[in-house]
C-alpha cells in the first residue's frame, strides 16, 4: 500500500509517501525514526495488522515548514529520511 | 401581550438551507432475529454520523444523522435510531467497529479502523469488485483511494487541511445562496452557459468571491454552477495525484449532488459506478463488514 501523508494548498503539493509493502519487514531497522530531525515518523499497527511507519498526525498539515531544514536550502544534499530508508519506502513529492 | 401579537412581533424563524435529509432504512423483507452474526459499523464523522447493521455479511439497515456536539453521544444516537425501529438491543449485536474521526470515542466499539480502509471496503460492497478508484467527499475532508478487487486499500491520499471540496463547503454555499442543499446540484445545470469556476480553492475566499459574482450580475444558479465546477476541479486534482483507474466510485454526502458528480465525470472522462445504496453510509458499512470478517476469523479458530 502507498500511504500519502500531507496536503495541497495554494503554495504547492507536499506529500510524504510511504510504501508499506517495503516498510513491513524493514531492512534498515527503522532508521527513519532516528534520522528525521523533526521526529515525524512513528511505528503503528495499520488497519491490516501490519507494523509500518507513518507520519505523525500532528505533523501532516505542516510538512512544507517542518521539512524545510532538510531540503537543499538547509545545507543537505540528500533527505535524511529517504537516505536512511535503504529499502526506498519513503519519498517526498517536492 | 396576546398570542397573536406575540406571533406577529416574534423574529422570523431562520431557515437552515444547509440542513440535509437525515434518514433511516432497514430491509423489511428480512428479520434480523434469523441472522447468526450481527455486526455494526459506526462512522462518527465531522458533520454526519451513521450506524449500519450487517446481518450475516449482508446490509440490513442503517441510520444517518447529523453529528452532535460530542462523539460518544453521536455514536449512541445513530445506533439507537435504527435499533428503536427494529426492536433490537445493543446486546443483540455481536461486534461493533468504530470509524471516522471520532472512531476512538465510540464507547461500545470492540475495535477502531480508519475511515480510509472502511470506505474502500464499503465501496467494494456497494459498487462491486470492479471498484478500483474511490473518491470520498466527506464533511470536512476529502480522500482519494485505490483498492483491489477485495476492497483492500493499495494507495490513498487524504486532504483534511482545508474545507474546499468538502460537504461543509457546500453547506456554506447553500446558506449563502439561501437555496436548500438538495437543490444545488440540479440548479447548477439550469444556466444558459457554463460559467468559469470560482478561482479560489479556499471556502472563506470562495464565499466572498461568490458574493462578488452576485453583485456583478451572476444569477444564483450561475454562482452555484461556478462553485460546483471549482469543487470538481479541486477534487480531480487530488485524484490525479494517485491516478484514476476504471471502476470509479464516489462516497460521502457530495455523491448525492449531481452538479459536482457530473462535472467530475466530465473532467475525468469516465462515469462513476452507480449504486442504489446511500453513498453516505459507505464508511459505516465497511466498518460493519470488517466486523463480520473478524467474527468469522474468531469462529474459525
Amino acid at each position: 500500500m502507498i500511504a500519502n501523508y500531507g496536503y495541497k494548498d495554494g503554495s504547492g503539493e507536499y506529500y510524504i509517501s510511504i510504501d508499506t509493502d517495503k516498510c513491513i519487514d524493514c531492512a534498515a531497522e527503522r532508521a527513519c525514526l532516528k534520522a528525521c530531525p523533526q521526529q515525524m515518523f512513528e511505528i503503528i499497527t495499520d488497519d491490516y495488522d501490519d507494523e509500518v511507519a507513518w507520519v505523525k498526525k500532528e505533523k501532516t498539515r505542516a510538512l512544507a515548514y517542518d521539512c524545510a531544514d532538510c531540503k537543499p536550502a538547509g545545507g543537505y544534499t540528500g533527505l535524511p529520511c529517504t537516505t536512511a530508508c535503504t529499502p526506498g519506502a519513503i519519498k517526498h513529492s517536492w | 401581550m396576546n398570542a397573536e401579537v406575540a406571533a406577529a412581533t416574534a423574529a422570523p424563524e431562520k431557515k437552515e438551507f444547509w440542513r440535509w435529509q437525515e434518514n433511516t432504512w432497514y430491509d423489511e423483507t428480512k428479520n434480523w432475529k434469523d441472522a447468526k452474526i450481527i455486526t455494526c459499523g459506526i462512522d462518527v464523522g465531522s458533520v454526519s454520523s451513521q450506524a449500519v447493521l450487517v446481518c450475516d455479511g449482508e446490509l440490513y439497515g442503517y441510520n444517518s444523522m447529523r453529528t452532535g456536539n460530542n462523539s460518544p453521544d453521536s455514536a449512541k444516537n445513530a445506533l439507537q435510531g435504527i435499533m428503536d425501529k427494529i426492536g433490537m438491543k445493543l446486546e443483540d449485536i455481536n461486534y461493533v467497529v468504530g470509524t471516522g474521526y471520532g472512531r476512538v470515542n465510540v464507547p461500545f466499539a470492540h475495535k477502531a479502523i480508519t475511515e480510509i480502509a472502511c470506505h474502500a471496503r464499503g465501496a467494494n460492497y456497494m459498487g462491486g469488485n470492479k471498484v478500483r478508484t474511490i473518491l470520498d467527499m466527506g464533511g470536512q475532508d476529502c480522500k482519494a483511494i485505490h483498492c483491489d478487487d477485495k476492497g483492500k486499500v493499495t494507495n490513498f491520499l487524504m486532504n483534511d487541511k482545508c474545507a474546499a471540496g468538502t460537504g461543509r463547503g457546500m453547506e456554506v454555499i447553500s446558506d449563502l445562496m439561501q437555496i436548500p442543499i438538495a437543490e444545488l446540484g440540479p440548479r447548477s445545470f439550469d444556466v444558459e452557459t457554463e460559467p468559469e469556476a470560482v478561482s479560489s480553492i479556499c471556502v472563506v475566499f470562495a464565499k466572498s468571491e461568490a458574493l462578488g459574482l452576485l453583485k456583478a450580475g451572476y444569477t444564483k444558479n450561475m454562482v452555484i454552477a461556478a462553485y460546483c465546477q471549482a469543487m470538481a476541479e479541486r477534487v480531480v486534482s487530488l485524484l490525479e495525484r494517485i491516478g484514476v483507474e476504471e471502476g470509479f466510485f464516489i462516497t460521502g454526502g457530495i455523491a448525492k449532488n449531481p452538479g459536482v458528480v457530473k462535472r467530475i465525470e466530465r473532467l475525468l472522462g469516465i462515469k462513476q459506478i452507480d449504486t442504489k445504496i446511500d453513498s453516505q453510509i459507505a464508511g459505516a458499512l465497511g466498518a460493519a463488514l470488517f466486523g463480520y470478517t473478524l467474527m468469522q476469523k474468531q469462529a474459525a479458530k
